[in-house]
């Protein structure tokens, strides 16, 4: 298989050394849908790690139920060892549509998470003015999200996100309404950002592409119901020009690969 | 509007009606319609008399009263039908019927539950305002997007917070677009409850006026109170307008 590391069968899967968030037996059954099967996964402190799949394997259930807003009808998640049913401070989420609040500013928005938790105001705007800056939107502090485009409302989502310094970031397909060319300029920031803040993110996507451009891990999940399929370590070297990784040869091959992997479910 | 390629202003064809109302009256064809002018005549004059001062008192007390009460109870009315489906599935039925029905003819019954007084006014702004309150309130709190919900839920806000910080402001345009609505239909309470009562304020007015014949401040009062009606509609409107900008495109 080459550069890439590649473990094939179903769960469970060896362990990693240290794993901030663990998944145990989780499944999750919507009327008489079955959403998830017997879902065990470990995700590395520190990695990204992506949730790959069609549509309708589940992959956004999986990562609410990590985030405490959905609950599983069996099985059990772990962060730091310790477990969780309900949302808490060690985990943000970044949402699919922004999900920002229309009447407040940039501001108020990425210290919204800080005025949950009764940080008082001065603190709470000099972290978000701080984070603000991190993502690339100093001087729209006092700006409306309708003033935004689709790229930039993201921006502050993920500012939101950073700013309550959780261990865990966890994303919602963040780049799916974002335009083509905000979409690769957001990729390269992340990887980015990952190399600066030492996070653990757990990214949803449907583009094998995005999975195989920032992921340090990409789990693959199977639909109907959704289980792990695959699990694959793409050694890309993101050190240098994030421009270059998109000619690289393990790159190609990886996409490759997950796509031949892929191929059956699509009609 | 546009005519023969001018633009004129929306308040022009107000004029041509004043216009019209004039010409009829002045033709003295029907004595129920004095010239437009007589009518100004009378409205200033009235406005100097302590009956239609005690009176607009009387009625605006009412209404201000009315109102709040439709406000205070159908605001958390509305949010808690669009959040507890029990409470939908119980109430919706009995707002959905009163929001339709005619309302007037309760009105007497009121009148038995309160008496010939004030509270009987009150209680017909309330029954006639507060149902389109719900309802509004109701239809924003039910078009909130999720994401919002489990946004506020995700970085740990308490119950109280996603009421007072997402809940109430995300359903915030609808609200008081249910809240002008209702403000229209409570100027009709108090017309209504006060003609059916007719011993308190505007009724009392309305009453005399008409059975003596007194055709000018019949009118003048029928004017003062449609003005009193369409400006509190449009400094709501205004309020909208503000609150519409906020919320912009609402993702």
């Amino acid at each position: 298989m080459g550069a890439t590391a590649l473990r094939n069968g179903p769960s469970p899967v060896p362990a990693p050394i240290d794993s901030i968030v663990e998944v145990r037996g989780i499944s999750k059954t919507y009327g008489n849908v079955e959403a998830l099967r017997g879902i065990d996964l470990d995700f590395p402190r520190g990695k990204l790690t992506s949730l790959l799949g069609p549509s309708g394997c589940g992959k956004t259930t999986l990562l609410k139920i990590i985030a405490g807003l959905i609950r599983a009808d069996g099985g059990t998640v772990a962060i730091n060892g310790k477990h969780v049913t309900a949302p808490g401070p060690e985990r943000a989420f970044v949402f699919q549509d922004f999900a920002l609040m229309p009447w407040a500013t940039v501001m108020r928005n990425v210290a919204f998470g800080l005025e949950l938790r009764g940080t008082n105001k001065a603190e709470r705007e000099e972290i978000a003015r701080r984070y603000i800056a991190e993502v690339g939107l100093a001087g729209f502090e006092d700006k409306y999200p309708h003033q935004l485009s689709g790229g930039m409302r993201q921006r502050v989502g993920l500012a939101r996100a950073l700013s309550v310094d959780a261990d865990v970031l966890l994303l919602d397909e963040p780049f799916s309404a974002v335009d083509e060319q905000n979409r690769r300029k957001f990729q390269e920031d992340l990887i980015r950002l990952r190399t600066n803040q030492n996070k653990t993110f757990i990214f949803v996507t449907h583009s094998i592409e995005e999975a195989v451009y920032i992921s340090d891990r990409i789990v693959l999940l199977s639909p109907r119901p959704g289980r792990v399929s695959q699990i694959i370590e793409p050694e890309i070297d993101r050190s240098g020009d994030p421009e270059r990784i998109h000619r690289d040869r393990h790159y190609l091959d990886t996409v490759e690969e997950i796509w031949q992997g892929l191929k059956q479910y699509v009609e | 509007m546009t005519l023969f390629g001018y633009r004129v202003p929306m308040m022009a064809s107000l004029l041509v009606w004043c216009v019209v109302w004039e010409v009829v009256g002045r033709l003295d064809l029907v004595f129920l319609l004095p010239p437009f002018s007589d009518v100004l005549v009378a409205a200033v004059s009235l406005v100097q008399t302590p009956s239609w001062q005690s009176a607009t008192v009387t009625t605006l007390r009412a209404f201000a009263t009315g109102m709040a009460l439709s406000i205070v109870i159908g605001v958390p009315l509305g949010i808690l039908m669009g959040r507890v489906k029990i409470a939908d599935d119980l109430l919706g039925m009995w707002v959905n019927i009163f929001s339709s029905a005619p309302l007037s003819a309760i009105v007497p019954v009121l009148m038995i539950l309160f008496g010939f007084g004030e509270k009987t006014i009150v209680a017909a702004v309330f029954l006639f305002a507060i149902w389109i309150i719900v309802l509004d309130t109701r239809a924003g709190v039910r078009h909130i997007s999720p994401s919002l919900i489990e946004m506020a839920r995700s970085y740990g806000a308490s119950r109280p917070a996603l009421y007072s910080k997402i809940i109430l402001w995300a359903a915030l345009p609808e609200i008081l677009a249910g809240i002008r609505l209702g403000l229209i239909r409570g100027v009709k309470g108090v017309v209504i409850g006060q003609l059916l009562v007719a011993i308190v304020g505007y009724g009392a007015l309305f009453e005399t006026f008409s059975r003596n014949f007194r055709m000018a401040e019949f009118w003048a009062l029928t004017i003062i109170l449609f003005a009193f009606a369409l400006l509190i509609a449009e400094l709501i409107e205004r309020a909208e307008a503000k609150v519409e900008y906020y919320a912009g495109a609402r993702q």
